[in-house]
This record gives structure tokens, sequence and C-alpha cells, in this order.
């Protein structure tokens, strides 16, 4: 048989007539009338409504359920704010408490969260494509749009985008902020906030001015290979440098070096030369490093290859194997001497002190550190190369050095790049097309993107590369145009500056390294900002000269500064003057103290009503509480105005305080008031007075 | 004409399942050739470190889950296989690996998104043939157990937890009525919700139980409470169960 003769066939029996034409046409019109329905019918959103009403009509509340369900396309749509998100189509039951055991999406509970979706939308916070209808294109990267939905671990990043503050609910988001400041990555990226303030630095890199008084070709040499080698907690970062580079930067920065005329005391090289070999000298520079509690912010490395102490100030783990020991003696003497805003606070040390803290430090050297770096001098080739490499690399970014400039925005500004279009990124080879991929590979591994890049490697973990992912995503356009009403703004800097000789002094102890005060300072140390109101002066006078703590569980304590008795009382005048809160009355206070019958009601409420034994030690054969301060002097430590205050509000005079507000009677607080003012720390004191 | 259109039916479905067959022996042996191979055999698989941590979902655990394959003598066993195995959405990095001079192998983990506890099934198998395995549990915290998480640290992890840490020297033995710990799930669990609120917001004479216990309510908001009770819930162990169940059978 023949083709044609096939069709001919098939052609007669079909359309032979007007009749049968005309019903073969209609089925053929029928059908494809019917294409537009059953697309409707399955598209994914019609799919899922279908399956969230087939799970509510099995549960038991599925008459409320279904009251609550609104069929079709929904929008939430907040003009302001650009957002038109038709999410709620298929996740129906965001707002559903009772169905929070369903763990399968769509129908999963929108988990407790301080917005409301129809306040924020749903794409501000998750991204993706809020119009979208199909799971792929709401979800996912397509041709037509390179947004995807944030994986949960950058979520954080889109409370950044309003919320310039710290929060509670973002440990990640704040950690990555921090973190931007501390390795000073905003020395050479320039960011703004929506409000145009920018981010700056707080890792105080050391000026290079006077390097070659402080250490040795040698160590630069092995420092800039790789910080890590000196000290594992080194923020710099490593710039790969060759050891022909390496070796001419070390020659610039030693020939840019310039006199810094430290005090060289002999007698005190003298003692730190005899603690290497002498183990009572030794024992009592050891002694000497902890009373000064040297430790509360710097850390040395245990046996085990632990850290042990604090990271305000650099690691000293290997420090004899770096400072030259004219240099240490004068730092420990006074640090300012060297650099004029340092944090560290200048001790009262004697020469002999000095002598044995910097043979102490001496004695922490590595003596494999330096051991194979042999450099010739150098030549003038070799430090004009250096000087090309330190502009290069932007090394005066951070570092102040002679005869380099700081130069101004030397990369690129990241103010938006939590909304850096795809297709205007290099990626590398591996690396996912998504932007928060981008952004981590290249933190992880910045010099993969590239052998001519500049950006140093540092050695972040898992964690706080998402960390400063979600710092740098909430850094984006919608960030930046989002209504100023629904933002909170970045607490502004406290430039707060005590006066007069107290300030000198106050600035001279570098106190706000780990007090603050009026929102500037450290955290390591009570807030002092109205440590006038709190504390009575024979008790601070005290303090100043021998400083003992008063928390039982605390590590870290006030060192003693040795200082002198006219110091002592400026700074003591000075706090009691100023440091004043108006929330504490003074006046109000009876003038004629409290009777022994408002005592004995006050040992009762300690003891019995507000179980204030759980935390604090009033008598000490007795109480064992560790969280707060021990109370057994409290009567000739604190003011009965503050006291009394505290026990009305504790968390008004200090936000972070542990202590919760009771709400109590103003006869409650006076009762208090009057048993813990009895409370002068027994016969011993009173001995010692007489 | 019929038997050539047998004939092609024929070789087509022969070729779809050569084609078929050749997937299918490609597919195994990338798996295979992905997958390292053991040396050696233990017996059992135990927990050396990284079980019952808590972290936020999405991310990864701050330590590493260490398991350690050991033999029938309780010694580690070097080169033995062992695979890792969780629920939907969790990334083990690697999902499977050799065991290294001491017996131990070392995954880092993420947990997926959804808050609750993750349970990771660590197999190896025997030389016998038949596998062992080990139930080791994670917890992941949404949001509110995040936050929750955070007012633990801050105001009662000081006496609720009795491990002592550099940092941070616990109050439980100094106190003359012990506080629960959160995981007790067995004490915490019979609780409801609004005893939970109670207690905490007007502290422990609300309960008829020890003044120790101080009243946060005028210092924690509503939804602070919540997110606080939020991550009890969580952590509790026993697991916590749906509410008023428990009470109902005992």
């Amino acid at each position: 048989m023949k083709l044609p003769t096939l069709f001919e066939k098939i052609r007669q029996k079909m359309f032979g007539d007007v009749v049968t034409t005309f019903a073969w046409m209609s089925v053929v019109l029928l059908v494809l009338l019917a294409i537009a329905p059953a697309k409707d019918f399955l598209a994914d959103w019609h799919v899922y409504q279908r399956g969230y009403e087939k799970l509510i009509s099995k549960r038991s509340d599925a008459v409320t359920l279904r009251r609550h369900f609104e069929p079709g396309i929904q929008q939430i749509w907040l003009p302001e704010m650009g957002v038109v998100d038709r999410c709620t189509t298929c996740h129906s039951a965001l707002k559903e408490a009772s169905l929070s055991d369903i763990k399968i999406q769509p129908y999963r509970f929108h988990p407790p969260i301080p917005h409301k979706p129809e306040e924020m939308g749903c794409s501000v916070c998750h991204r993706g494509q809020g119009t979208a209808t199909s799971v792929e294109d709401a979800h996912k990267s397509t041709l037509a749009w390179e947004e995807p939905l944030l994986p949960a671990k950058y979520l954080e990043s889109s409370c950044g985008q309003c919320h310039q503050q710290d929060l509670k609910g973002t440990p990640q988001l704040n950690l990555g902020r921090k973190m931007l400041g501390a390795y000073g990555c905003v020395h050479c990226h320039t960011i703004k906030r929506p409000d145009g303030t920018v981010i700056s630095g707080t890792d105080d890199p050391p000026s290079l001015a006077h390097v070659a008084e402080k250490t040795s070709r040698e160590w630069i040499f092995v420092w800039l290979k790789d910080p890590q080698t000196y000290s594992t907690t080194a923020t710099m970062p490593n710039f790969k440098l060759s050891d022909d580079d390496a070796r001419d930067v070390s020659a610039f920065l030693i020939s840019q070096s310039t006199p810094a005329s430290l005090k060289i005391v002999q007698a005190s090289l003298d003692q730190a030369k005899k603690v290497k070999d002498d183990a009572v000298l030794q024992t009592k520079a050891a002694s000497l490093y902890g009373e000064s509690f040297c430790a509360s912010c710097h850390a040395v490395q245990n046996a085990a290859g632990n850290l042990v102490g604090g990271n305000v100030g650099p690691e000293l783990t290997k420090i004899g194997s770096k400072a030259k020991p004219e240099w240490l003696q004068a730092w420990v003497r006074n640090p300012h001497e060297y650099d004029a805003l340092t944090a560290m606070p200048h001790y009262r040390f004697n020469d002999q002190e000095v002598g044995l803290l910097t043979g102490f430090l001496m004695g922490k050297a590595d003596a494999d550190l330096l051991a194979n770096v042999h450099l010739d001098s150098a030549t003038p080739d070799q430090i004009a190369h250096g000087k090309r490499l330190v502009n290069d690399y932007g090394c005066a970014s951070c570092h102040e050095i002679n005869g380099i400039k700081h130069p101004e925005n030397f990369a690129p500004e990241l103010t938006r790049i939590g909304s850096k279009p795809v297709n205007q990124l290099a990626i590398a080879p591996g690396v996912p097309h998504t932007l928060y991929d981008y952004i981590g590979a290249k933190i992880k591994q910045p010099r993969a993107f590239g052998p001519s890049l500049k950006m140093p490697q540092y050695t972040f973990t898992a964690v706080q590369i998402d960390a400063l992912t979600n710092a740098l995503l909430s850094h984006n356009e919608r960030a930046l145009t989002i209504p100023s009403t629904k933002t909170v703004p970045a607490v502004a800097p406290s430039h707060y500056e005590p006066a007069g000789n107290a300030g000198q002094l106050i600035r001279d102890l570098n106190c706000l390294s780990c007090h603050e005060i009026n929102g500037r300072g450290g955290d390591m140390a009570p807030d002092l900002t109205w440590e006038g109101s709190s504390v009575q002066r024979e008790w601070l006078l005290q303090f100043f000269r021998n400083p003992n703590t008063l928390r039982p569980a605390l590590i870290r304590r006030m060192p003693k500064f040795n200082l002198t008795d006219a110091e002592i009382n400026t700074l003591t005048d000075y706090i009691l003057a100023v440091y004043q809160s108006p929330k504490v009355d003074r006046d109000s206070m009876p003038m004629s103290g409290y009777a022994p019958a408002q005592v004995e009601e006050g040992k009762q409420l300690y003891y019995s009503k507000y179980g204030c034994q759980a935390c604090h030690i009033i008598d000490s054969k007795k109480d064992k509480g560790y969280i707060g301060p021990t109370l057994t002097h409290v009567g000739s430590r604190l003011t009965a105005a503050w006291v009394f205050a505290w026990m009305k509000d504790p968390t008004a005079l200090r936000a972070d305080t542990q202590e919760p507000k009771r709400n109590m009677s103003d006869d409650d607080a006076s009762a208090l008031t009057a048993f813990l003012m009895s409370q002068k720390g027994g016969e011993k004191q009173e001995a010692k007075k007489r | 004409m019929k038997g050539n259109s047998c004939m092609a039916t024929h070789a087509a479905s022969i070729a779809i399942l050569a084609v078929l067959a050749a997937l299918a022996g490609c597919s195994r042996q990338s798996a295979t050739s992905s997958q390292p191979k053991a040396t050696a055999y233990g017996a059992a698989v135990v927990e050396s470190s990284g079980g019952k941590q808590t972290t936020a979902v999405g991310t990864q655990l701050p330590q590493s889950v260490v398991v350690q394959v050991n033999d029938e003598q309780g010694n580690a066993v070097t080169g033995a296989l062992v695979e890792l195995r969780g629920p939907n959405g969790i990334f083990l990095d690697p999902a499977a690996g050799i065991t290294d001079s001491s017996g131990q192998f070392t995954s880092n983990i993420s947990l997926g998104t959804i808050p609750g506890r993750y349970q990771l099934i660590a197999t190896t198998t025997t030389k016998g043939g038949k596998n062992v395995e080990l139930k080791i549990e994670e917890i992941g915290l949404g949001y509110q157990e995040m936050l929750g998480s955070q007012l633990n640290d801050q105001y009662c992890a000081r006496c609720h937890n009795q491990e002592s840490s550099p940092e941070r020297v616990s109050n439980y033995d100094n106190l003359e009525k012990k506080p629960h710990p959160f995981t007790e799930g067995d004490t915490l669990n019979k609780m409801s919700d609004a005893d939970l609120v109670a207690i905490i917001a007007h502290g422990g004479p609300a309960l008829n139980r020890s003044p120790l216990m101080a009243p946060y309510g005028y210092t924690l908001s509503k939804s602070e409470i919540q997110a606080l009770i939020a991550y009890i819930r969580m952590v509790s162990d026993p697991p916590y169960g749906a509410p008023g169940i428990v009470y109902a059978q005992k």
C-alpha cells in the first residue's frame, strides 16, 4: 500500500461529508479549549491549595481552619516597601498555630517572630521572587530572576536591613558586624549604613612609624610571611608574599622607621637580664604578672596549647621573640610614650618591677621562630621595591607608615554588596552562582577569584564566615531605600571625654578600656556612669589603694595601679561629684539611720520573701550565693540611696544586670535597705578602723 | 510489514534496556567510587563527642561530631567505614569516611531549616556483614528558641545549669533547694506552659516553691518569657510532647 492512498482513505473516512467534518472539528476545538483550565488546574498553587484543603479536612479544628482559608491567589501588597508577595497563596498555614506540628512545606506554621507577614511581607526577609506563582520561579534562581530564597543561615542578614543596632535574636549578624570592625575589613572597604554613617574599625592596628625600635627586621619578615606562625590570634591576614617580597617590605619598613625617644632605664634592663637564670626572681615576676592582672587582657598559650587570658590586648605567648628588651621595658613603664592612644593602662611600676616584668616577658620566646631567617642588609633597590609593594597592598589603609599616605577607597565600597546583581560578579570556578555563595567563597579564599587580587587570606572558621556573610548581605539596596519610619538607626557612638585633671588620669589609666562611662568604653568591668551615686567615699579610696574583688566567682579583677594618694583623691572627688544618677535621691534617705526593728524586718525579707541568699553572701558561714557581689561589707560600700533605688528597680540603674526587678513596696525596699546598710563587715573591720 | 514493525519494537526495547542498564551501572559505579572503602571492621560504633549540641537552624554545629569504631574488646579500629545519615535538610560534611589512626571519624554537620531534634545515625559494618548503629541527637533552634537560649545564658543558666566553665561558675551547688536543669524533662514536661509562665514571672512562691527562684515578670517581657519556654521545651530530655497528653496518660 502506498502512503498517499492511505491518507486519501483516512481523509475520505473522517472528512467525507460535512457532518463528520463538523463533529471532528468540534472535538478538536473542545480539546484546545480544555487546555487552559487544565493548565490552571494543574498549576503549582492550585495543587497545593487542594492539598491544604485535604490536610485540614482531617484535623479536629477543620471548621475553623476552613473558615480562615481563602482560595485563589493571595497577595501581600506594601507599596512603600515595594513588596508584592504572593507566598501566602501556597503557604496557607502561616498563621495557623494549631498546625504547628505539620513539618512539610508549604503547610508549615510560621515560627513566632516579632513581625507579622502582613506588615513586612515575606520577601523582605526571605528574598526570592514575591510575585511568582510557581515553585521554581518563587524560590530558585531562574534566567529571569537571580535572587533565590536565602538559606536559613543567612536569614539574620534581613533583620539587619532595618535594625542597625545589635539585636538579641540575631547573634550571627551581631558577630559579623563586630568582625567588620574588629578584623579591619572597613579599613580598606568603605561601608556606609543607611543613615550615612560609616562603619569604623575597632582593631586599632599599630603605627609602624617607629617599628624598628620595637622589633627586628627578621620578626617582621616572619610576621609578613604568615602572622599565624607568631600568634594564632593575630587579626592581621596573610598577604601570601613571596620570600623576596617579604624581604623587601621588611627592609622598607625598617628603613622608614624613625626614633621614638623611649626612656631607657639601665637598672630595669639589668634586672630583666637577671630574671632568666634566677628561679626566685622568676617566681616573683610571675606573681607580679598575676597580681597586675595582665591576663585580663592578654592571653598566653599554656602547655596544653589552650589560650588562657583575655583578648583586649595582643597574645603574649612569643612576645620575647618579637619585642626588643629596651622597647619592652619602656612600654611596661608607660605605654603612652610609644603609642599615645593605646588601650593599655599606665601602671605605676617602679624600675625594679618594670625589670621583673620585662624579664618575665622576654622569657616567653620561641627559639624556632626566627631560627631560619637570615636576611642580608637591604639594598636601595630592595627598599624601593618594598615601598612599591606597601603601596600596592594598601598597608597604609591600616597602619601609619612614614612617607606613605593613607589610601582613600583602596578596595571596592561594600555599601550595596548585599544586593549586587549576580551577573556583575566574577565568580570563581566551583562556586555556585548565588550572591551569598559568592560572598562566602570570597571571604574564605579571596585569591581563588584571580591570582592578581590583593585581598589577603584570613583564617576564619565556618561560623565566622557565615557571620560576616550575614553582615555583608544586610548592606543592600533595600536597606538604603526602606522608609526611615520602619528602621532602627545605629546607636551613635559616644565621644565622651572625662574632663580636667581626673580626665587626664582616666585617659592615662585607660579606665575606658574595661569600664564604660556615658556610653563609651569596654564591657569587661562594671559601667561607672553612676558610680558616684553608688559608693561611699571611704570605700572608694580604699578600693583604689587595694582593689579586691566583690564577686567570688570572678576571675578577671581590677589591677592595682600603684596610684599616689593625690591621684586617688583626684579620681575619687571627680567620680563622686560627676558620676551621679538623677534616679538616686540622697536627700530622701532617713538622716538618723534605721531602727533595729526595721533592720530585723529587712533580714526576714532578705532570707524568706525575696530569697536573696540564692545569689549573694551576707553571712559567709551560712550563705553561698555566687552570682551577685558579696554583701558582707555592703553597708560600708554602697550609699543607702543607691541600695533603695536598686531594690526598687535594678535594671533602671544597670540595664544589663542579672538581678530581676521585684516591683517591691517602698516599705519592703526601706526595710531591706536598713538591713543591708547594717552590714558593715563585722568586728574585724571595726577593729581595723580604731 | 507486521514482522518488520515487531522487529523494530524489539530492537527499540532492547536498546532502551541496554541504555538503562548502562545508566544503572554508571550510577552504581560513581556511588562506589566516591565512597571510601573499609580496610578493617569493628564491632560497635560509639559517640566520642559532638552529640546533644544546640545551634540555630540552618547553621553548622559549633563542634564537629566525632564517633569511634571499636572492636569486641573495646579497642579502637582504624580503617573502618562509618556512614552518617540524618533527616532531610541536614548537611553532612563528609557523610561517610574511614576511621583515622585513633579509630575516629569526624564530620561537620549543618542542621536543616526546621526547628527541632535532628537524629543522626552512624553506621558501620562488622566482619560478619552486620550493620551496627549509633544514634546521635542534635537540636536546631528556631528564632524563638534562639532568643530563649540567649535569655537562658543571661538570666537562668548560672543556677539552672550544673556545669561550670572558666567564664561562668555555676551557682547550682550553692543553693539549698536545687533548681531543675532545663534538660530535666521528667519534671518539666509535666508542667504546663501556664505553670512555667507563672513560675518565671512570679517566682517560686507562685507554685508553692522556693523563693530562691526569683520573679522575672518585671524584667522580661511576655514574648521573652514565651521564648524562654520555647527553649526549655526544645532542650528537655525526654522530649516534650504535645501539651496535655502527658497528664492525660498518667
